[in-house]
């Protein structure tokens, strides 16, 4: 192959973010870079997970935070209670998420609007609340320590090494989201979105559709949400609240809706923004707010879509 | 055999009988056009044979098979296609793009080899690529395949429907008003069109107000008036049908349906 | 007995702050399709805006009074600067505006104000009253005589009064409504104005009982959707009607169920709505046509 093949190749932006991830550590002047670094990776994975479901699928889900919490919780019980390896632990979440991601997906995925907006938004804060009730298991309202994950008696902790797997994760996600769009399921979606009717007339299986990225996209948060806890070592009901959720929901729609590097954006905005503003730490919600706010009344594509639009415009 | 039969086919809306009592039969092979005037059913009726609305009376058997309130999926799956009165294209995919998707009950890839883009993923996006074209060619499409849907103007989307239908390789195909909204040009087009569709075997049911593209193509017509039959035939006797001209055509009608067949 | 009548008088008092918070989201959603969720956060600025006040030397009453004319000021406010700009927008992007509106309200509260629990005094005193075994302090009979006459004067207002049948018309039909004339923006902004202040008095009211805190908005804009869509969405009615019966499923589960899971009701009783009986329990089915 020759190198404008190369350069056409369907993969060839996930060759350039690798390289992206691996060279930008050398820019990091301490260990602290890499610990941000990491989060936003983390993140980018929930939110890329959401931006399948939002963004290509057109469904909404404000409680996604629930998967974000359960696998985060898993890594916590499974260890401590279950006596499971933290790495099967994280693989336990995520069956955890996907179940019931299909039972409360079959049911709910039926709504439409804002009937589907916040019967989302009430299933995230029940998860919330069984996740603080339940102190025997989940140590209640002040959480509980997460065992490091330990592979081959290896115990990672150093947040250099957390930067290599959630780049590694984020990376392999992303080429699976990209896949996945570009095939009959993807299509399927695509016009879910526009128009579920003509799906359907045209012979989709519009319940089982939505429900499969319903079940993909938990997956999706439930890893992240693994990893979060790993990487902190430490859990609370937090991670599964509202703010949480909503806080994924404005990296899907920050970063931009059916893009899947504005995934990784919209985390990185909303990730390092209240890292440099540590002085405005108060001011988190109000900022948060405001972005939600503003992008869905300005500029609801997202800044990668903006963006792509803006060129094209500059082009012609 | 018949391919597709309404028995007793009813439905109401509040109190209102949209659909009342409703017995047709087409042949395969035929252009069946159904007329009346706005709020006779016709839609409804479309609505009712493509699976969109559940009758609460009656009976559709396609092919021989009873597919009573069967979801539109499942017929779709059984070879039933149809295309809407107010357009559902996908906006935001390019054109071939829209006509793929019409390909859905002819993929067979499952969710992880499609996650993993296996070689067979790769083959049928590509198979279902070049069906699609096929089809956009059909309909005099094939140059704006990588356009963005929206892009298109509203004679071109109605074409764009047609294709999608046709992409998945339909045993009959409902067209919902194809020429509403087209002028004289695009809608002597629209005959060459569905002329094609129907030689290649595909029997196309037809809901149209426009008289002289009904009157120039069907083989059999049926008259709906507030959710009943009001006649039914050839268009030569729809044509010298009193009941049907005082009701329908009224006076232009009628002489614009001279024109068509004289 | 006792303990019956104890959490009937406790669910009626909850369920009347539910029934207002209802009541301002169908005011809203009725006159725009919009679903406010910062409705709850007018109920927390309410309160807190009279604590504060109250903080700072003003007496209370007046300081209330204040305080309502700022939540309306903020929920004009909301309405000018949020929702009107994103008229057409989809369902989804209005509910998560009025979310990211909420979570902004919420934030600067947590700043201008702080993040701690408040009270407001008594208005009667704090000793409780004895019925049947069971007590029942003053204000709560405040809250639901407050809550009743302000149903009463928002139907009159809708029913008697030339203001409140443009209200109605908006909300049956925008366009129409346009065509003979009626403001339909001046139209929706006043619905803002009116759920903002009757969000404010339930929260004054009912500080007392409940205290308030800058978080207080979110559990209430849920708890009031949920009676909403309970007493059937659009309804007022329903709205009342729908935050009684939510308010008393609360008490009756917390007190004889669990207590920890008593914010879990209002979820379940969402989803229940949503799969059983969509249009709620007053609410009239829609008929689509395709």
């Amino acid at each position: 192959m020759n190198v404008p093949t190369l350069i056409r190749h369907r993969l060839a932006p996930f060759a350039a973010l690798a390289m992206i991830i691996l060279l930008l550590p050398f820019f990091f002047p301490s260990a602290y870079y890499y610990r941000v670094a990491a989060l936003v990776l983390i993140f980018a994975l929930a939110a890329l997970g959401l931006n399948l479901l939002m963004g290509f699928a057109g469904q909404v889900s404000l409680g996604h935070a629930g998967f974000f919490g359960i696998g985060g919780y898993a890594t916590a019980i499974g260890p401590t209670y279950l006596g499971l390896p933290s790495w099967l632990s994280i693989i336990a979440g995520a069956a955890v998420s996907s179940l019931i991601a299909f039972l409360v997906g079959r049911p709910i995925l039926r709504l439409k609007g804002h009937y589907l907006a916040v019967s989302t938004l009430g299933f995230g804060l029940l998860v919330a609340i069984v996740l603080n009730n339940e102190a025997r298991w989940t140590g209640g309202p002040d959480g509980m320590s997460v065992p490091r994950l330990a592979l081959f008696d290896w115990s990672i902790r150093g947040s250099d090494t957390w930067y290599w797997i959630a780049g590694g994760t984020f990376l392999l996600g992303a080429i699976l989201a990209r896949n996945l769009v570009d095939s009959p399921t993807g299509r399927a979606l695509r016009a879910i979105h526009d128009s579920e009717v003509a799906a359907r007339v045209l012979g989709v299986d519009v319940a089982r559709k939505k429900l499969t990225i319903f079940i993909i996209s938990a997956i999706y948060a439930s890893v992240a949400g693994s990893y979060l806890a790993l990487f902190n070592g430490h859990i609370t009901p937090d991670i599964a609240g509202f703010l949480r959720s909503i806080e994924l929901a404005t990296m899907v729609v920050l970063g931009g809706m059916g893009s899947i590097i504005g995934s990784l954006v919209g985390a990185a905005v909303l990730v390092v923004l209240p890292q440099t503003l540590t002085a405005l730490h108060d001011y988190e919600h109000m900022v948060l707010g405001l972005i939600l706010m503003g992008f869905m009344i300005f500029l609801r594509q997202g800044i990668v879509p903006g963006l792509i639009r803006a060129f094209a415009r500059m082009r012609t | 055999m018949t391919i597709l039969a309404l028995e007793q086919l009813s439905i109401a809306f509040g109190g209102v009988r949209a659909v009342d009592g409703i017995n047709l039969t087409v042949e395969p092979g035929v252009v069946f056009s159904i007329i009346g005037p706005n709020g006779a059913g016709k839609t409804t009726l479309f609505n009712l044979i493509s699976g969109l609305y559940t009758p609460q009376a009656g009976r559709v058997r396609f092919a021989g098979e009873d597919v009573t309130g069967f979801a539109p999926d499942q017929l779709a799956r059984r070879g039933l296609s149809r295309t809407f009165q107010n357009l559902q294209i996908f906006y935001h995919m390019t054109v071939v793009e829209n006509v793929m998707v019409g390909r859905h009950r002819h993929e067979t890839t499952g969710i992880l080899s499609e996650l993993l883009h296996l070689p067979s993923v790769a083959r049928q996006n590509r198979s279902t690529r070049l069906a699609a074209q096929a089809a956009l060619a059909r309909v005099g499409l094939a140059a704006e395949a990588e356009r963005s849907a929206g892009a298109l103007s509203y004679g071109a989307l109605k074409r764009l429907e047609i294709a999608r239908a046709l992409a998945s390789e339909p045993k009959i195909l409902l067209l919902d008003e194809p020429a509403a909204g087209c002028n004289a040009v695009e809608t002597q087009e629209l005959v060459g069109v569905i002329r094609a569709i129907v030689q290649g075997g595909i029997t196309v049911i037809l809901v149209e107000h426009d008289m002289r593209l009904v009157m120039n193509i069907s083989d059999r017509i049926h008259v709906l008036a507030h959710g009943r039959t009001l006649a039914e035939g050839t268009a030569a006797e729809i044509r010298s049908n009193p009941a049907v001209i005082e009701a329908y055509l009224g006076i232009h009608g009628s002489q614009e349906a001279a024109h068509a067949i004289g | 007995m006792a303990e019956f009548l104890q959490f009937f008088f406790s669910g009626l008092t909850v369920g009347a702050v539910y029934a207002l918070v209802a009541l301002g989201f169908t005011l809203i959603y009725n006159a725009s399709d919009v679903i406010n969720f910062a409705q709850g956060e007018f109920v927390m600025l309410g309160g807190m805006t009279t604590v504060f006040l109250g903080l700072a030397g003003v007496p209370v009453p007046l300081a209330a009074v204040i305080a309502i004319i700022v939540t309306i000021a903020i929920g004009l406010a909301l309405h000018r600067f949020a929702i009107e700009p994103a008229r057409g927008a989809s369902a989804v992007a209005l509910i998560m505006i009025t979310i990211g509106a909420s979570i902004f309200l919420r934030g600067a509260a947590q700043v201008v104000f702080d993040k701690r629990f408040h009270s407001l005094p008594h208005w009667f005193g704090a000793d409780p009253i004895r019925v049947g075994g069971a007590a029942i302090l003053p204000q709560s009979l405040v809250v639901l005589a407050g809550a009743a006459i302000i149903v009463v004067l928002l139907w009159v207002f809708i029913d008697r009064t030339l203001l409140g049948k443009a209200v109605i018309a908006t909300a049956a039909n925008r366009l129409a409504a346009r065509l003979v004339g009626i403001n339909t923006r001046k139209i929706v902004g006043l619905s803002f104005a009116v759920s903002a202040a009757i969000g404010a008095i339930a929260g004054i009211f009912v500080t007392p009982i409940t205290l308030t805190s800058s978080e207080v908005g979110t559990m209430l804009a849920l708890k009031g959707f949920a009676a909403a869509m309970l007493g059937g969405i659009g309804s007022a009615l329903g709205a009342v009607v729908g935050g009684l019966v939510l308010g008393m499923l609360e008490a009756f589960s917390a007190g004889y169920l669990s207590s920890q899971y008593k914010d879990a009701i209002a979820f379940l009783v969402i989803l229940a709505v949503l799969f059983a009986m969509p249009q709620g329990l007053l609410g009239k089915g829609k008929v689509e046509r395709v």
